[in-house]
């Protein structure tokens, strides 16, 4: 199916409830995935499946902070650039573009770039979420290198990462992302269309757009589109209240927080607390843990809808949290020492959303 | 004796107000919005002037409140021809300027733009070296093309402003004295909100400048030799007409604001929730230490993002003028259409129709209204008791639901109650409210705006990144208070009762913490 101008809208509404807080606002990336549409055509979307399995598929994103990319917006020409470098490092040109992160604003990069260079575009990502770190994701878990990775910015500088693991090359690309100002626009995580076959996250994009119009048809009725999201993404209601406190304090680079409310209509009498940092990890109602990272926790807009990242939460929001439960590939005891609530600091051990109280 | 007047122009009323100096009411007048704003202004001015019969010298203010600039903007007339020259290459091209707003709007401001070299990363270092030579060909262009007012806006400047005050230097050797807005003074973080708010800002300055005209035209006309005009601004204190011109887009939203903390002034509530019921609209807000409590989401005015802080509000489609539905074996419908201002026409007690709100009240008896062509008989006689009651418990929900939106806590909060339409919550209800430990409505409700409008206070505002690498977090404290008083004394506070009512921190994420976004906001008296 053809990727225009109305499915970047789509994509950006449901992008923003995966993004569980999350992953950036999409705006500034769906006006730049927008305009390269509009300048180009629009972009092929294909399943995994079609994937040539000798053909090279890369995936494009942004990294860094979100505050930097409302303010410092890319020229439009770095994400390229990158894939650019990347192709000429391993001497072969891409057939397939993939999203990386359907969370968030990383959902409109791939669109952009697929439409800048003319290649298709994968209905998957490597996370079904948005994740703070570039190991988090499923083509990780496979065993799949992130570098060679290039990494640009709008000046022009071009870096080319080869590291040891995984690991190393988010630290190191993290650092060079803080002195290129904050944000770098990336080619990460080069595979073959077998490998993207085995470890994607399938269906990503196709659900983000599927939120997306729910959302979009209940609001043009004036009706509230949380019963067609719950319905979508298999989520549980796990609260509706206000927010009556927010506490935020930046350590070790990342900034964490937690998000107090207090109860509406039939949560009356109750009290919800979501600790977040930049996602939202772990939601604990009247002192019992009821949904906790890889699992999905979105806060969004009681009467809208509408996703709000950690960012834009304020005191006295009006909001239902839905919890959602994770794409399988983080179940593993191997994803959850990656993903899960200790990896984050929290002393709580991971039970699938389904399992916890309700 | 001082004394003040407020004249606060809203939709269809103008209204004004004498306050003394120990804040007390000394007359209170409404009259119907003109179609020319000025023509209202100054029959709401004789009128409360000839009526309160007081010594016009000893008017020292005379406090303004209107809508002329959100008309502008919303109407896309008589907005100025803005050029904007944003400082960003070679990042932000992927995003022309102007880009977000409306088709129509950028149309009605010109969609004249340059993009130049230049701007700072979020810790403050140069993205790249600012260009002059385009700035100074941009400003030659723009004059060419018949520009009025040139918006600057660049990357990071809420950091480090350097590049807009130079291009500011350029642009004025090119086009004279011809009005510019910095964008740093304008709005805080998000490069094409601040954009936006700032070409709007540009686009208001024939506008701001004619109401400011036709305000001191009209004190002058009403001989108010000692008084001195004053504007209000967005969270409801006042701005002097210096700092009015600089920065018309302030007045935007001060309507609403202006209701609120008249509403808190006459109950001497510094938090609770004002109900402010008109003839079709009820809009609820919070009021926290004396000022309404400010919403997170960004802001739209006219279509177009802004970054500024505006009142948080819920508005509900039920005031005094509402349509009341009475359906057999139904609960009954309220709303959303109303009769508005109309009632004294369509409303069943007044002889039409349409069953209204006021209505309800009138025929349960739980009101009265001293008007001869009003009667509740005509209620009554056409609707039974059971249906009426149960269009009130209705109405009485309606009201309970809302103010639960507001408050943030289970505890039950106080409930201010203005507006002409509060007649449809009876006194008999006020005890037994869901959520809410009492009702006040004051005397004088019905001018809650301009009362608003005259509570004589001046504040300012900052909200900016600060890097804790060059200082420590009470030393970026320090700095963002003070450049909030700063920007309050230049609003006309008096220095010496300036205070720091508030301050919020916010990390900014991903980044290795040494950068911190503070925001303060401080208060004081106005210096009349």
């Amino acid at each position: 199916m053809k990727v225009g101008a109305a499915e970047i809208e789509e994509v950006a509404l449901g992008a923003a409830v995966l993004g569980t807080g999350g992953g950036g606002d999409p705006f500034i990336g769906k006006l730049l995935a927008l305009d390269a549409v509009a300048k180009y055509g629009p972009v092929e979307m294909i399943q995994p499946e079609e994937v040539d399995d000798e053909g090279l598929v890369i995936p494009p994103a942004l990294m860094g902070a979100p505050t930097v990319m409302v303010e410092k917006i890319p020229n439009g020409d770095e994400s390229v650039g990158a894939l650019r470098a990347l192709e000429n490092k391993l001497e072969r040109k891409a057939v397939a573009i993939t999203p990386i992160e359907q969370g968030g604003l990383n959902s409109q990069i791939p669109i952009a770039v697929a439409a800048k260079v003319g290649l298709p575009m994968t209905d998957c990502d490597s996370m079904g979420r948005a994740f703070p770190e570039l190991q988090m994701t499923s083509f990780h878990l496979h065993g799949i290198s992130a570098t060679p990775m290039a990494m640009g910015d709008e000046k022009g500088n071009l870096l080319i990462l080869e590291t040891i693991d995984n690991v190393w090359t988010e630290r190191l690309a993290r650092t060079a992302t803080v002195q290129m100002g904050g944000v770098a626009l990336i080619a990460i995580y080069p595979m073959t269309g077998a490998q993207l076959k085995k470890a994607c996250v399938k269906g990503s994009v196709t659900l983000s757009m599927d939120i997306g119009r729910a959302i979009q048809s209940a609001r043009r009725k004036g009706e509230n589109p949380i019963d067609d999201v719950v319905r979508l993404m298999k989520s549980k209601i796990l609260f509706r209240g206000k927010i009556t406190d927010l506490l935020r304090r930046t350590t070790g680079g990342f900034s964490r927080g937690e998000g107090k409310m207090q109860g509406l209509d039939e949560y009356k009498d109750q009290s919800l607390v979501v600790e977040f940092q930049n996602e939202n990890l772990v939601a604990v109602r009247d002192g019992k843990v009821v949904a906790s990272v890889p699992d999905l926790i979105s806060i969004l807009d009681l009467e809208s809808g509408l996703a709000i990242t950690t960012e834009s939460l304020r005191y006295g929001n009006r909001v239902v949290v839905i919890g959602s439960p994770c794409n399988e590939v983080w179940r593993t005891p191997q994803a959850l020492a990656a993903v899960g609530p200790r990896y984050f600091g929290y002393d709580v051990d991971y039970v699938p959303v389904e399992k916890l109280g309700s | 004796m001082t004394l003040r007047v407020g004249i606060d122009v809203g939709g269809t009323h103008t209204d004004a107000v004498i306050l003394d100096n120990q804040n007390r009411i000394i007359g209170a007048e409404k009259v119907d919005t003109t179609e020319d704003v000025s023509t209202g202004i100054s029959d709401a001015l004789d009128l409360v002037l000839n009526r309160s019969s007081v010594d016009r010298r000893e008017i020292t203010a005379a406090m303004f409140g209107t809508t002329h600039c959100t008309n502008a903007i919303v109407e896309r007339k008589r907005l100025a021809h803005v050029g904007l020259i944003r400082i960003g290459k070679p990042a932000t091209v992927g995003i022309p300027p102007l880009h977000s707003l409306p088709p129509d709007l950028r149309r009605a401001i010109g969609d004249t733009w340059a993009i130049v070299a230049g701007g700072h990363e979020f810790d403050g270092r140069e993205i790249w070296q600012f260009d002059e030579g385009a700035t100074t060909e941009a400003a030659e262009r723009f004059r060419s093309e018949g520009v009025e007012a040139v918006a600057i806006c660049s990357v990071f400047s809420p950091v480090n402003a350097t590049h807009e005050r130079r291009a500011e230097a350029l642009v004025s050797e090119v086009m004279g004295d011809a009005p510019m807005t910095l964008s740093h003074e304008i709005g805080s973080i998000g490069l094409l909100e601040r954009e936006n708010a700032s070409a709007l800002n540009c686009a208001l300055v024939d506008v701001a400048n004619t109401a400011i005209a036709g305000f001191q035209e009209s004190v002058k006309k009403a001989s108010l030799t000692s008084a001195k005009v004053f504007l209000t601004q967005n969270d409801g204190t006042l701005m002097s007409v210096d700092y009015a011109r600089k920065y018309p887009i302030r007045t935007i939203a001060s309507g609403p604001t202006n209701s609120m903390r008249g509403a808190a002034f006459l109950t001497s509530l510094n938090d609770g929730i004002i109900v402010d019921i008109g003839g079709t609209t009820t809009l609820v807000g919070a009021i926290v230490h004396g000022f309404p409590r400010e919403s997170g989401v960004a802001v739209e005015i006219g279509g177009a993002r802004t970054n500024f802080r505006m009142p948080d509000l819920v508005a509900v489609s039920c005031g005094g003028g509402t349509q009341v539905e009475v359906r057999e074996g139904e609960p009954p419908r309220i709303g959303p259409q109303s009769v508005g201002f109309k009632i004294t026409k369509d409303s069943y007690a007044w002889g039409g129709r349409t069953l209204t709100t006021t209505d309800i009240a009138l025929g349960l008896g739980y009101a009265e209204i001293d008007d001869p062509n009003c009667s509740a008989d005509r209620v009554k006689d056409a609707f039974s008791q059971a249906a009426m009651s149960a269009a009130m418990e209705r109405i009485v929900g309606i009201f309970e639901d809302s103010v639960d939106k507001m408050k943030t806590s289970a505890d039950p909060v106080p409930v201010v109650l203005v507006g002409g339409g509060g007649i449809i919550i009876p006194g008999d209800y006020y005890a037994r409210l869901r959520g809410i430990s009492k009702v006040v409505r004051p005397d004088h409700f019905q001018y809650a705006n301009a009362i608003g409008a005259t509570i004589s206070q001046a504040s300012g505002e900052v909200d900016g990144i600060y890097d804790l690498d060059k200082m420590t977090r009470e030393e970026a404290v320090a700095k963002a208070k003070e450049a909030a008083i700063t920007d309050a004394v230049s609003a006309g506070a008096d220095p010496s009762t300036v205070e720091v009512v508030e301050t919020e921190e916010l990390p900014l994420s991903y980044l290795p913490g040494t950068a911190i976004r503070i925001r303060a906001k401080a208060v004081g008296k106005l210096l009349i």
